[in-house]
């Protein structure tokens, strides 16, 4: 039996082993390092696929208090400049009389709070209303930018390329909803992006995240498990300015006629 | 800090209402403003060659190179306000080579590209091809080596090679007069098709540019031939002044024709924003509006033309009336590039506030700059018109006034 074994088995010498092992050693780990490393460890992002998604978001005026922390969250998340005029999204108040004009106002976009108001007239309501970049369907300012930096993305975002936007201003213009600014220290149009080195990670939209009473719900459109499905089957639903047909995606319920 | 600002943001002077918080800021400045200005000369300084050219009034031919010089001058500098305007002018190239097929702006590039080098450059060219050829022999120095290079080579000025000259001069001059109105209509184009902005949003906005920019150019040629003239001790061809003031009167009656329907219309209509846009032109706009677009710089110079054209008046006044006139239309004009683009910045698209717009004296966007701006053309135009000049030997001058006299014969008789 062990002479048969022997004759069967080829027999590999220790030494040679050790020296094809010396061999084998060096092409893999050259085999292993050729591997783009990086993108081993972004697969979790690699796996994003955008055509899979359309996102959109929804607003609940009746739930709105009015503390502006969103827009607070939001200047931080996103590097926006602390000085009052730039915003990617602000909180109005509206204060409606009885008779006469509806006193409108967002000092600072509301972050520092809004000054009382001695209204000597009846008033029939008062409320807030969130804004934002309503990442249009129909978006104008996709429509104006004469190179192309301002586009929207397959999962239904409309971003602004920094390195790309020459400055010309001329979406801020074409915007009917004030959603964009001239950033101060990078000299290229800004607005909302949804958050959207956020989204595309799973997360909310910072100021989803922060909003204390639910007021925004983020979603996707055409998703069953979306959160949004269940705001607009309980919500009357409306957009700003639907006569431009611009087709915002941010959605708002209990939106007052008043609100421009 | 933002304790001290946030309560002084109520009480800035000339924030009346609510304005959206990203609104504060103006965003197209003088710039802008100057921009369609000279675009509006060039384009209409050029009209008024093709007429001498392509319609054979014959009338004009005194100021038709002098009218294509400017037209040139005027086009060298009018993308400059925008590029300085750009947050990145470095970039500015990407419109040309990156375009966004849907962009008015991005296509304006192309018409302006189009137009200076197809349509100016190419017909001074060819109508002044001869005369190059004719000075790069006559002339010593570096002048002699600019003509010889101005020539491009092409030497030849036998009586067959200037026929030619002639006809392709025509043609590029009948290719000229739909692209000069494109070149300002299109600029017409860039704000009347913002459909976000109530104020220009107007589908007559092409046209009330084009007919306005030819209107500055007429007057713009009349300021220029007259003082050209003085300058160069001329006497001036009074049959050329009255067919400017004759035309300059006619585009005007359009213009201004056009800018009331446009006016009228907005107020029969009383859309949505017209509150505030009347609360506009009541509060911030009056001056430049009501007092200096209207009155000052249509109503007055038309009355002035009507008559100093028609009237029974002395040369020397008629003169001096056309020369006032037309540097009112000037202001007139100017001021409707300001009404059109610092205008539609005042009111919020809330359509519950106004804002202002305070003009800096230094700085880019600021008061100086705009001045070397508009005043650079100017230069451009001295330059070319030495190493161009685009005024008739004495024997053709000669010959001009022997027509003129006998026209006058023939009109007394």
């Amino acid at each position: 039996m062990k002479k048969e074994n022997k004759t069967i088995r080829p027999e590999i010498e220790r030494r040679a082993f050790l020296k094809n092992c010396s061999k084998t050693l060096p092409s893999l780990l050259f085999l292993v390092a050729s591997f783009d490393v990086q993108s081993i460890l972004a697969q979790e992002n690699s796996s994003y696929d955008a055509s899979k998604h359309n996102y959109a978001m929804g607003i609940n005026i009746h739930k709105c208090i009015g503390c502006a922390r969103c827009a607070d969250a939001c200047k931080t998340e996103n590097k926006v400049p602390r000085e009052p005029h730039y915003f990617r999204t602000w909180v109005e108040r509206y204060v409606i009389p009885e008779n006469g004009e509806p006193i409108v106002d967002s000092p600072n976009g509301g972050i520092n709070g809004y000054p009382e108001i001695y209204e000597k007239r009846n008033i029939d309501s008062t409320f807030f209303v969130p804004k934002l970049c309503n990442h249009c369907i129909n978006a104008p300012c996709v429509q104006v930018c004469p190179v192309g930096a301002t586009f929207a993305t397959e999962d239904g975002v409309v971003l602004v390329d920094p390195k790309w936007c020459v400055g010309c201003r001329y979406c801020i213009q074409a915007c009917p909803y004030g959603a964009r600014y001239l950033n101060p220290t990078t000299e290229v149009a800004d607005k909302c992006t949804f958050c959207y080195h956020r989204i595309t990670d799973g997360k909310l939209p910072v100021c989803v995240e922060i909003c204390p009473t639910q007021t925004r719900i983020f979603g996707e459109k055409g998703k069953k498990s979306s959160p949004l499905r269940r705001f607009f089957k309980f919500n009357d639903i409306h957009t700003l300015k639907p006569g431009l047909n611009t087709k915002p995606k941010v959605y708002y319920a209990g939106l007052d006629g008043e609100v421009i | 800090m933002l304790t001290l600002i946030i309560p002084l943001l109520n009480s800035i002077p000339g924030l009346s209402g609510y304005i959206f918080p990203n609104e504060y800021e103006l965003q197209w400045s003088i710039l802008i403003v100057i921009y369609p200005y000279l675009t509006g000369l060039v384009a209409g300084a050029f009209i008024l060659a093709s007429l001498e050219r392509v319609f054979k009034v014959e009338a004009l031919k005194p100021i038709y190179r002098l009218s294509l010089l400017t037209a040139l001058a005027f086009m060298f500098i009018a993308p400059l306000p925008l590029l300085a305007h750009l947050g990145h002018p470095e970039r500015s190239f990407e419109m040309f080579l990156t375009p966004h097929s849907s962009s008015a702006m991005a296509m304006f590039g192309f018409v302006y590209a189009w137009y200076l080098m197809v349509v100016l450059l190419l017909e001074i060219w060819f109508d002044y091809r001869k005369d190059i050829v004719i000075w790069s022999n006559e002339k010593t120095g570096f002048m002699k080596y600019l003509y010889k290079l101005l020539t491009l080579g092409a030497t030849d000025i036998s009586e067959k090679a200037v026929a030619f000259d002639n006809k392709i001069g025509k043609i590029i001059t009948i290719i000229g007069i739909p692209s000069a109105f494109l070149l300002h209509g299109y600029v017409g184009f860039i704000f009347g098709s913002i459909k976000a902005n109530p104020w220009w949003s107007s589908v007559l906005m092409p046209i009330v540019f084009l007919f306005s920019a030819i209107v500055s150019g007429i007057a713009l040629m009349l300021i220029v031939f007259m003082i050209t003239s003085m300058i160069r001790w001329k006497s001036i061809s009074m049959k050329c002044l009255n067919k400017l003031a004759e035309l300059l009167f006619y585009t005007m009656l359009v213009d201004f024709t056009l800018e009331l329907l446009d006016f009228i219309h907005r107020l029969y209509e009383s859309e949505e924003s017209i509150t505030i846009l009347s609360q506009m032109i009541s509060n911030r706009l009056f001056i430049s509006l009501i007092i200096t677009q209207i009155i000052i710089g249509s109503l007055i110079p038309m009355l002035g033309l009507i008559f100093g054209r028609f009237g029974k008046l002395p040369d020397e006044l008629r003169r001096m009336i056309y020369f006032i006139s037309a540097i009112l239309v000037q202001v007139g004009i100017f001021s409707t590039r300001w009404n059109v683009v610092i205008g539609g910045q005042l009111f919020s698209k809330s359509f519950r506030g106004l804002t202002t717009y305070k003009l800096d004296i230094f700085g880019l966007e600021g008061l100086l700059v705009s001045v070397v701006l508009l005043v650079a053309p100017i230069g451009i135009l001295w330059v070319l018109t030495k190493v161009l000049p685009p005024w008739d030997t004495d024997a053709e001058v000669a010959k001009q006034v022997k027509d003129m006299s006998a026209d006058a014969t023939t009109e007394s008789i």
